[in-house]
């Protein structure tokens, strides 16, 4: 892995505007992203993980949302970047792929087309250049037959396809930073262990840095160097992958590793987080965020404003409740 | 696909001839006949009982219904009128091109108007551009359209004396010349505009929400991702995806104007099908009256095939195989 | 004892097309599967989008007809709406959606919701129905106070438990569940997967757990059918399935499962590519000429495998090993 840094997140507070109040919804996170690094951000649904892919790019509507912090990328704060600056960034350096692949294409054009629109704003390319490179493109993602996909239309395609298809537009410029927002969520299987394969080989061939957006621990496992683990706004948890799964601390982490229905023990009741997850607008704002889910722990375990502490070298967990944690069900230690 | 259409057709012939039996008792259980309304106190009855029997009035309404069409089927013939004294098709006929030309520009008008105002204010969604075109789109449905009409008669036609206020053409100007053409213009186009200002309604509300629910899609997302500027995203994406369900209607608009424009053409004395359909009904001329309800009903499956045809030439998604 | 017996069934979808609109061809959604269920047992169906999975849960709950096989129901065949009525089958199989949301009336009332198959099969006062009610609630872990509230005002969890209280309201025998915890969180998963298996207990259900999840239905089934193209390809039990699965479909849907395990990725990597090409080479072994699945083929108690004979099953162990 490449240690030049190519992306540095500071402090970013992602708000929502409802009425005329303003949540935050990315509360105070920090990170970096190297070359050829892989960083999978893991939580469940609402924890803001997407939020923070958005950000990165300003893909939010600007009118409900406020974002501060710093969002470094190449030396220059993007974080307020108007709509104009950051069309000179996206496409071009950051590609984004998304969640639903057939969501993502518009059902009106070919597939064809939608690769090259990116080339004709961000390349010199002339008209037969993009139609080349838009082949070359559907070849390296693995579509069989380049020339035949390129004049269909994006219902015409299966979803490991679309998904490839996806990839291409997000490849097409060889951007440093790919942001993978649940790629294969909507993906079968075997589709999915194909197209995290092909992202994966993609990525060493043009060195850039990945964000991985997802809620399965288990791609994680399979796909990440580096995993945070997020939980309302907030990172909870940061290692490398092998640490995070061998070594769990937070009780977020811990927890959820344990609901993971996975173990040959049938009878084996499956573990569960008490409680909810807190919506935005009741989000508790002070002290552990994850104390309401764990209620026999006692209030002293927990740090009063719980920050990331390094607990051995780069492994982060915030608060102070991971040291004594322990499952309501195995009693006091 | 051209199998399809040809089916289509095909199957039209069965609903028109359905169409045609109801057209044709429903017509006959209407109180009264074409000459009721000559029967005045110094007339003799039994004149008008002669007249009757001559035209057949008299006969089962099986027998006349299939003397009707086999008119209709054998020579073309589809009856004269009572009231205008002339065969039907050429009336008919002259009337169409009227209203053909009055929707044309109604048309015309109702997308001028509504495409721009329902794409800005989706665009700029709270915007006062926005909320000044849902106060209009708001006073545009609430408001009769005989109401509308006779304002735009009052203010247009008779204060301001811009535009006549009956007819369709200026009497005496010879057919085919530039000025005939610049006359039937003048004529149409206040009843044209005020036809398309209530038509334009709907059209505003079903794009502006269109527009604003595709600016959430994911594939605006993706070109927003790819770097596209965005008025190009507008243009190249929002813009198409958003007319879709106006294309899918734009058979259906098409012979709705057709056929529908009754109070329009009747308020302002223009002489259309619309206008010729009620003056059939009260005078019970019951050839135009059918064979304008034929029409419609032919117009209607034809606009429907239409909408389907237009949907599967702008959506690749939708094939009539 | 099974109390139900699925025989060869088959639902083919006709695609229509051609002049007459005829049928021209089927999509053979499931094409011939048979399996049995008994009592207080879980058995799970798996599968990639388009193997034909919901169908067959659709057809045993008779919201889909079969075009060929029976259904018995203690050994009465459930050919038509008359027959499952009769034997009162509707109500001893209920099923449960992946997306709850859209399975609840939006206008309706928890209670209504829970209400309506009571109202249907039984007739109670409403003060009985009303006890009824609130010992379900009760059973799914939720508050009185849901009564009188609508679906959105709850969770996905929280609806899921909902869907599980009407569809228990009749005690049934059987529950088909198709994906009823993927639209969910981990930890609301679990909390589903417990409570589905506390009540399995406490009614002796069983139920008919369709999913693409493998790690789900593994902790979930005694007993699990693979399904590919619309036709088993390999069913066991447990054990029988992820410990010693023998069809090259098996082995590439387990391979394909990304493991909860960072440290032998490599290994992980590994093995699934090879399996990978193990499917494109052995491809002839396990499906014929036309990629149709072959006949099951019994190799031990309680395992069967669709393969063309056994040799051929021992010839690819041996080329492995």
């Amino acid at each position: 892995m490449g240690n030049e840094k190519i992306l540095e997140i500071k402090d970013l507070h992602t708000a929502f505007r409802f009425q005329d109040e303003y949540f935050d919804a990315v509360d105070g996170v920090s990170f970096s992203l190297h070359k050829n690094e892989l960083l999978a951000i893991v939580g469940e649904s609402g924890c803001g993980k997407s939020t923070i892919a958005n950000s990165i790019v300003g893909l939010h509507d600007k009118n409900f949302t406020r974002v501060s912090g710093e969002i470094i990328y190449n030396g220059k704060n993007i974080a307020n970047y108007s709509e104009e600056q950051f069309n000179e960034i996206r496409g071009k350096e950051i590609g984004f792929i998304f969640q639903d692949p057939l969501a993502a294409l518009n059902p009106l054009h070919k597939i064809g087309k939608q690769i090259e629109e990116s080339l004709i704003y961000h390349t010199d390319l002339d008209k037969e250049q993009r139609h080349e490179r838009m082949l070359q493109l559907l070849d390296q993602v693995g579509i069989v037959n380049p020339k035949r996909t390129a004049n269909q239309f994006p219902h015409q395609l299966s979803g490991g396809m679309r998904q490839r298809v996806v990839i291409a537009i997000a490849l097409s410029c060889k951007p440093n930073i790919i942001i993978a927002d649940e790629p294969t969520t909507a993906l079968d299987v075997t589709i999915q262990a194909q197209i995290l394969d092909l992202l994966t080989e993609l990525q060493n061939e043009i060195n850039a840095g990945i964000i991985l957006i997802t809620h399965d621990l288990g791609v994680v496992a399979q796909m990440a160097n580096r995993v945070a683990v997020m939980y309302a706004g907030e990172f909870v948890e940061v290692a490398q992958a092998k640490e995070l799964f061998s070594n769990p601390l937070h009780p977020y982490t811990r927890s959820l590793l344990q609901s993971i229905p996975q173990s040959d023990l049938v009878e084996e009741e499956l573990h569960v987080i008490q409680g909810m997850v807190p919506s935005l607008k009741n989000l508790p704002r002070k002290g552990c965020r994850f104390a309401a889910r764990v209620p026999w722990i006692s209030e002293s375990e927990h740090e009063e404003n719980p920050v990331l502490h390094e607990v051995s070298k780069d492994h982060f967990v915030r608060c102070t409740c991971w040291e004594n944690f322990h499952f309501e069900n195995e009693g006091g230690c | 696909m051209w199998k399809t259409i040809l089916r289509r057709v095909l199957l039209m012939i069965p609903q028109l001839a359905i169409l045609s039996v109801i057209v044709f008792v429903f017509g006959q259980m209407m109180p009264g006949d074409p000459f009721t309304g000559l029967i005045t106190p110094d007339m003799d009855p039994l004149v008008i009982e002669e007249i009757k029997e001559k035209n057949g009035l008299n006969e089962p309404i099986p027998v006349q219904y299939k003397n009707w069409i086999v008119k209709i089927l054998r020579d073309g013939d589809f009856g004269r009128s009572y009231t205008y004294k002339m065969p039907v098709a050429t009336l008919i006929g002259e009337r169409a091109k009227n209203t053909l030309w009055l929707s044309l520009l109604t048309l015309i008008l109702t997308y001028l108007i509504a495409i721009p105002l329902g794409i800005y204010s989706g665009r700029y969604q709270n915007s006062h551009l926005d909320k000044a075109v849902i106060v209009y789109n708001f006073v545009s449905y609430a408001i009769p359209s005989f109401i509308l009409a006779l304002i735009f008669l009052l203010i247009f036609g008779y204060r301001l004396g811009w535009f006549p206020t009956t007819g369709s053409v200026e009497i005496g100007i010879p057919k085919g010349t530039f000025a005939y053409f610049r006359s039937r213009l003048h004529y149409m186009i206040l009843p044209a505009i005020t036809a398309a200002i209530l038509r334009t309604t709907g059209t505003i509300q079903y794009l502006r929400n269109e527009v604003i629910d595709a600016k959430t899609q994911d594939y605006v997302k993706t070109a927003r991702s790819k770097g596209v500027p965005t008025n190009k995203v507008y243009t190249h994406h929002i813009f198409r995806n958003s007319l879709l369900p106006i294309a899918a209607f734009f058979g259906f608009t098409i012979t709705g104007l057709l056929s529908g424009s009754v109070f329009i053409e009747t308020i302002f004395s223009y002489s259309g099908m619309g206008e010729l359909f009620i003056t059939s009904i009260n005078s019970r001329d019951y050839a135009v009256m059918n064979t304008l309800v034929l029409l419609f009903g032919f117009l209607t499956l034809t606009g429907s095939l239409l909408s389907d045809i237009i949907m599967t030439i702008v959506d690749p998604r939708i094939r009539i195989e | 004892m099974s109390f139900l017996e699925i025989n060869d069934l088959k639902v083919h979808f006709p695609i229509r097309g051609g002049f007459f609109n005829t049928i021209q061809e089927y999509v053979y959604a499931v094409d011939g599967v048979t399996f049995f269920i008994e009592e207080g047992k879980t058995y799970g169906l798996i599968g990639e989008s388009g193997s034909g999975k919901t169908t067959i849960g659709k057809a045993i709950v008779g919201l889909e007809e079969p075009t060929g096989g029976e259904i018995l129901y203690h050994d009465k065949p459930l050919g038509s709406r008359r027959a499952r009525k009769k034997v009162g089958y509707n109500k001893e199989v209920q099923m449960i959606f992946q997306d709850v949301l859209s399975s609840l009336d939006p206008k309706k009332r928890i209670r209504d919701i829970i209400a309506e198959p009571i109202r249907n099969h039984e007739k109670l006062t409403d003060e009985e129905e009303l006890e009824k009610i609130l010992t379900l609630l009760n059973i799914v872990g939720m508050p009185p106070d849901a009564l009188y509230r609508y679906p959105h005002e709850f969770s996905g969890g929280q609806r899921q438990r909902i869907g599980v209280a009407r569809a228990v309201a009749l005690n049934p025998k059987l529950i088909v569940a198709d994906e009823p915890v993927s639209a969910l969180d981990l930890s609301v998963q679990a909390q589903i997967l417990n409570f589905l298996k506390k009540i399995q207990k406490d009614f002796n259900l069983s139920y008919l757990f369709i999913s693409h999840d493998l790690g789900v239905v593994k902790h979930m089934c005694d007993y699990i059918y693979i399904m590919h193209r619309g036709r088993f390809v390999e069913t066991g039990t447990r054990d029988d399935i992820y410990n010693n699965p023998q069809h090259i479909y098996t082995k590439r849907l387990i391979a394909a499962i990304p493991e909860i395990n960072a440290e032998n990725r490599e290994e992980i990597y590994k093995n699934r590519i090879k399996v990978e090409q193990e499917y494109r080479e052995k491809e002839s072994i396990f499906y014929d000429k036309n990629g149709k699945v072959f006949d099951l083929v019994q190799i031990s108690g309680t395992h069967y495998v669709a393969i063309k004979s056994k040799e051929d099953l021992k010839n690819v162990e041996n080329n492995i090993a």
